[in-house]
């Protein structure tokens, strides 16, 4: 390891270890308890405008921002190919901007009030907006969705992940505080226990030279025994939830392919969906649908800064060679075994546990580490050697004393409190009160969210305290292009007129046409490199004409 | 490994706590009950927050699919 001067920008991260462009999407349950037959999309945009308006009168000019679909590439397969638009299921084409059915609309809210207040200036739904912290708000299918900013850390992706809950909340509040809507709740899971379910993504950012079948061969064990670490822990087993039990993850049941495009039908354990949200031809987006969405901070943690690490082993060839047999069956196996005995066969004949999985991938991953220097206590690089204790700690405990890991694993956190009703009042697996506690576990509100009543007596371990999180809900990471589209719309938000992963775009009076900013550069865009100009310009007309070299404005 | 492995941070394991050499010594019964203690304490003020009418609660929470 060779230390990098102070204040020099380098547009790498350190390899090897668990440092990596990443970001989160959560998709949110949504709930109006007094409106049970509520439009879902119509509620979701409801929950933007909350967001809208809150960060009207936050950020002089209106701060928020529409988003842009010129890179969106939904269809574009990892393995080399286009799915034809007309061969797509519906919900896949997520390249151009939802239309809300109006009559649906109507129905659900009345005609009257739509025009009173549920549109912005321009007369439309806002239904995506850009946040000054660099993340998305906007309506997925039928539900509000918060996508991260880019970061380069497991923790930072803890803190800008949480932030999103924050941002969830805030809407909730707004929407409660009017007296002409319908109360809204927000939760932070996977299912409705009745078919149904919605997706927690991860994105990392990988070089496009790693062949993807590496990727399928290196990710597939280590995605199907994950969940003993990073489960968030479900009451009722099957995608109906009708099997009596508790299981270890929420999203396990709704999978049934080993490789594929889809998200929202016959969803697969590796995701090829290829839209690298950044140069191309350098880099690619993998984007995992795999996990649950976790309000443990350390099991989020670990989701992210193993999956890191274990990509720096297929980068660097070491990945563990083992292959699992029937990969969707071992992860729903694994997931209804909250003994942790269950065993999956490898291709090589060996029965193995998921514990055992976790640790010949820790064991590599530990390995790989030391050898690149990045897990150096002293000179390494600030993560790895965190993430590697944390992960050798918590698959120990697993092993030995898995109570002693519900203050960190959602799903033994979880169930440890459905064993303590179950315990003093006598409930079986499938009372509706087990049901209620599953589901009121997720409530963003601190007040009612059954982690946050846990997290409040010190119950459940934090990675990162309330104040990071609370400053991560309105500044961007100062390490990706984050910060600069963050800034953008915190700074100039009325002269924005759309942003996305890969651009800003600006409309400033006195500069002719649109001047989009292209930031295919993940690493780009950064308070080194930025921060000044942010400081030096009070207008964006003078931010821009310095950022892309423009003539200066002629004298007044 | 093994020398990496005695250099963890100190925030790694809060449970390990209890095992700290020269805490005092506390009978098992003792710690049993002080835990039964916390869990009814914490199961109290969670039946306080719980929506009322869970199976109908849980039963109207229908979503839409998503991805």
């Amino acid at each position: 390891m060779t230390a990098r001067p102070e204040g020099l920008p380098s547009e790498k991260l350190p390899v090897g270890g668990a440092m990596r462009v990443m970001g989160s999407e959560t998709e949110y349950g949504i709930h109006a308890p007094s409106a049970p037959g509520a439009n879902a999309t119509m509620m979701s945009a409801r929950v933007i405008q909350a967001y809208a308006n809150l960060t009207r009168q936050r950020a002089a000019g209106g701060a928020e921002t529409r988003w842009d679909y010129t890179d969106e590439e939904p269809l574009h397969d990892a393995r080399g190919w286009t799915v034809e638009r007309s061969a797509a299921d519906p919900s896949q084409l997520t390249d151009r901007p939802p239309v809300l059915d109006a009559e649906a609309v109507a129905l659900a809210y009345g005609r009257q009030e739509l025009e009173a207040d549920g549109s912005d200036e321009s007369g439309s739904l806002l239904m995506n907006m850009v946040l000054g912290n660099g993340a998305r708000l906007y309506v997925d299918h039928a539900h509000p969705e918060y996508s991260s900013p880019e970061v380069t850390n497991p923790r930072d992706i803890v803190a800008w992940d949480a932030a999103g809950d924050l941002v969830a909340l805030a809407t909730v509040r707004k929407v409660a505080g009017d007296p002409d809507l319908p109360a809204i709740n927000l939760y932070k899971n996977n299912t409705d226990n009745k078919s149904v379910s919605y997706g927690s993504h991860e994105n990392y950012l990988m070089p496009r030279a790693v062949p993807f079948g590496e990727i399928v061969r290196g990710l597939t064990p280590f995605f199907v025994t994950r969940q003993v670490i990073c489960g968030a822990g479900r009451l009722g087993k099957g995608q109906d939830g009708s099997t009596a039990g508790f299981q270890i993850s929420q999203r396990a049941d709704f999978f049934e392919a080993e490789v594929g495009l889809e998200t929202t039908i016959r969803r697969p354990i590796i995701n090829t969906r290829d839209e690298p949200h950044a140069t191309a031809d350098k880099y690619r987006r993998l984007h995992v649908i795999i996990g649950d969405a976790n309000l443990s901070q350390v099991s989020n943690y670990l989701k992210f800064g193993t999956t890191a690490l274990v990509l720096s082993l297929i980068e660097a060839g070491q990945a563990p060679k083992i292959e699992v047999h029937e990969p969707v069956a071992g992860l729903q196996a694994i997931s209804h075994d909250t003994s942790l005995t269950a065993t999956v066969r490898l291709l090589d004949g060996r029965r193995v546990t998921a514990l055992d999985i976790q640790w010949i991938y820790y064991e590599a991953a530990a390995k790989l580490a030391q050898e690149s220097g990045v897990s150096d206590s002293f000179s390494g690089d600030g993560h790895t050697r965190d993430v590697l204790d944390r992960w050798e700690s918590t698959l120990g405990l697993l092993g030995s004393n898995p109570a002693g890991a519900a203050s960190s694993v959602e799903w033994l956190a979880k169930m440890s409190l459905l064993e303590g009703y179950r315990n003093r009042d006598g409930l079986e697996w499938n009372d509706a009160r087990l049901g209620l506690i599953d589901l009121q576990w997720s409530d963003v509100r601190p007040e009612k969210g059954l982690y946050y009543r846990m997290l409040s007596r010190d119950r459940m371990q934090r990675i990162v305290d309330d104040a990071v999180i609370s400053r991560a809900v309105v500044e961007p990471p100062s390490d990706t292009r984050a910060y600069f589209r963050g800034k953008c719309v915190s700074s100039f938000g009325k002269d924005v007129v759309g942003a996305s992963w890969d651009s800003v775009i600006f409309d400033v009076p006195g500069i002719g046409k649109l001047q989009r900013v292209p930031t295919r550069e993940p690493l780009r865009g950064t308070e080194a490199l930025t921060g000044q100009l942010f400081q030096k310009h009070a207008t964006a007309g003078a931010f821009l004409r310095e950022l892309l070299g423009l003539d200066p404005a002629p004298p007044a | 490994m093994a020398a990496q492995e005695q250099q963890q941070p100190q925030s790694r394991d809060v449970e390990t706590e209890a095992d700290v050499p020269g805490a005092p010594p506390v009978a098992p019964e003792a710690q049993a009950s002080v835990a039964t203690q916390g869990v009814d304490d914490l199961l109290d003020e969670i039946d306080g927050v719980l929506e009322s009418n869970a199976e109908e609660f849980v039963r109207a929470f229908v979503q839409k699919g998503g991805q």
